[in-house]
């Protein structure tokens, strides 16, 4: 099977968040950057089918700025055999239909069986990448899936459903799941495997023009409000424990 | 283009319960936005959920009803949902942001050339740009974000669970139609099977007055004693966020959350828990909530009663030990 993996590079979680000054983002200059970690789970089903099937081939894919390809060779190292790094330095003012839209131009030419991607990104969080992606390419999706267990042109996926519900979905390959984490355990590069990534393909291709003006903006970000007032406790441990005793007491009475 | 439409969500004639939610929020942006508000279900009958809808105020309750309605698949949804909007003419459509939402609405939006505006928290009538502003949160609830519309065709918006409150819903009396959309079998990519639960669950968090719950903070598994030591001094039952279940160190059981169980208790004492959006919304019902976190921007401390910024490894055995030391002189 061809598997296709869309990766999004994201600020780590521990970044620090200073709002930029045109009020629009965050400060980039002193981020560090990561594999999206829903999309780390798409890439550990993807690299375990292939192994369980003993052939096929893992292609990862990831749009955004030079900065990416770091992210894409972290990929390669874990087992992806190739990366494609769709040049786009504008990512952030295109909307959710410019992005796949860019990413559905690079996919088309690979013709995969399978697409995987992770259910949401950590850093915008819309959450719709993946079903736009299918429906832009005219094939079938299922989002939050757990495990995928392939048949002879057809897949039957473990869709998650709220409250501890499950549900099994079948249906026809080509086709794009949404991956939701804890469905397997994420695997670390090993030397050997950063050693071979250097010498594996990592293309780089334009992004395709944006086919229009998007069709939403995001206006400002700001700090959120507090919703409670929230008492902070401060001190030595020592103190803090002291200090969260007598709360929890004589305020919350439940000691 | 006039009006809100909110699609409203059921299962097997059940609802789900968000969709109230929506409904207020509805309610509320067709009166700031002077126009009116119209409610959607979709099944393959609706008879027994028009009554509930209908006592509302609302323009007008649609059930759009056809036999391949009867289980949800993404292609039938879709499809049945574009031609309501197609003749309605909605300028905003709205939706609870349920899995289900989650798994049709992006590409719905993407039939009309739109972008989903997805778990939204708020809104305002007008900003700058002269449409309504909506508000999301991005870096996991650490930043809020103002979003607004610039193309020209129908708003889909999704409303987050818990931020609108079913019971400042405004009763009504609404006329019902029934919409009869154009659906062939073959449409149909996908087939589901019945829901199902993995297991018979043993823990039953929600009926616990304490909870102590660990979050990534704990670093590895090796380090949960730190915690299960806290708990059983505060004789509180263990939790966990999601992360601590995926990795296997907890069983998905103990996961509280949106894809977990749902907890308000007394006390919730999160440890290590930075309170992304999934976790909040199974906890922001705690009667009191102690965040106990080393990034003081971490979003739990938004809905935290005591807040302490430090490493917990030096304070929760510190506050194990005062816990034992205050009940034995109880």
């Amino acid at each position: 099977m061809k598997i296709v993996v869309a990766i999004k590079q994201v600020p780590e979680r521990d970044a620090p968040i200073r709002i930029a000054a045109d009020g629009r983002w965050i400060e980039e200059g002193d981020l560090n950057y990561t594999i999206n970690e829903p999309d780390a789970y798409a890439l550990e089903e993807a690299l375990q089918l292939k192994e369980k099937q003993g052939a096929g081939e893992v292609i990862v894919v990831s749009a955004g700025p030079e900065r990416v390809q770091s992210t894409l060779r972290e990929a390669l190292a874990k087992g992806a055999d190739r990366a494609i790094h769709i040049e786009c330095d504008d990512l952030g003012s295109r909307d959710t239909l410019g992005v796949a839209q860019t990413l559905a131009e690079a996919i088309k030419a690979e013709s995969p069986d399978l697409i995987l991607t992770g259910l949401q990104s950590d850093d915008l969080g819309l959450g719709q990448t993946g079903v736009v992606l299918a429906e832009l390419l005219g094939i079938p999706h299922a989002t939050i899936i757990m495990h995928i267990e392939p048949a002879d042109g057809s897949l039957k996926v473990k869709r998650e459903l709220e409250d501890g519900w499950f549900q099994h979905v079948e249906m026809p390959v080509p086709a794009l799941l949404t991956i939701q984490s804890g469905g397997n355990k994420l695997r670390y590069a090993t030397l050997m495997g950063i050693k071979k990534a250097k010498t594996k393909e990592l293309k780089t291709v334009p992004a395709a023009v944006a086919a229009a003006s998007p069709a939403v903006a995001l206006e400002r970000v700001y700090l959120p409000e507090k919703q409670k007032k929230t008492e902070m406790l401060t001190g030595s441990p020592q103190e803090i424990a002291a200090k969260i005793v007598e709360k929890l007491k004589f305020e919350v009475r439940a000691i | 283009m006039s009006g809100v439409l909110v699609v409203v969500e059921q299962r097997g004639g059940a609802w789900n319960r968000m969709s109230f939610e929506t409904l207020a929020a509805g309610q509320q942006l067709a009166a700031k936005l002077g126009t009116g508000c119209s409610a959607a279900v979709l099944a393959a009958s609706a008879a027994s959920l028009l009554p509930e809808l209908s006592s509302k105020k609302l323009q007008k309750v649609f059930a759009v009803e056809h036999d391949l309605l009867a289980q949800y698949t993404a292609d039938v949804y879709v499809a049945s949902l574009e031609q309501l909007i197609r003749r309605e003419q909605a300028a905003f459509v709205l939706f609870p942001h349920t899995y289900q939402v989650r798994d049709y609405a992006p590409a719905l939006a993407t039939r009309f050339k739109q972008v989903l505006i997805s778990d939204v928290i708020a809104f305002r009538a007008s900003g700058d740009s002269g449409s309504p502003v909506f508000v999301r949160q991005l870096m996991q609830g650490k930043l809020n974000a103002d979003y607004h519309q610039t193309g020209a065709g129908p708003c889909f918006v999704s409303i987050q669970a818990g931020t609108f409150h079913a019971d400042t819903l405004e009763p009504g009396n609404a006329p019902t139609e029934t919409f009869t959309p154009q659906l062939a079998a073959d449409q149909i990519r996908t087939k589901p099977g019945e829901p199902f639960r993995e297991s018979s669950q043993t823990v039953d968090l929600s009926a616990a007055p304490v909870i102590v719950s660990v979050g990534r903070g704990i670093g590895e598994q090796d380090n949960l004693p730190v915690v299960e030591e806290l708990a059983q001094a505060l004789g509180a039952e263990l939790a966990a966020s999601r992360p601590i279940c995926d990795n296997g160190w907890l069983p998905m059981e103990r996961q509280v959350g949106s894809s977990g169980q749902t907890v308000s208790p007394k006390l919730y004492v999160a440890v290590g828990i930075s309170g992304a959006i999934q976790h909040l919304i199974g906890m922001k019902g705690s009667k009191s909530v102690l965040a106990i976190n080393k990034d003081e921007n971490a979003p739990i401390f938004e809905i935290a009663d005591y807040g302490v910024v430090g490493d917990l490894f030096e304070i929760v055995p510190e506050l194990t030990k005062a816990v034992r030391a205050a009940k034995g002189s109880a």
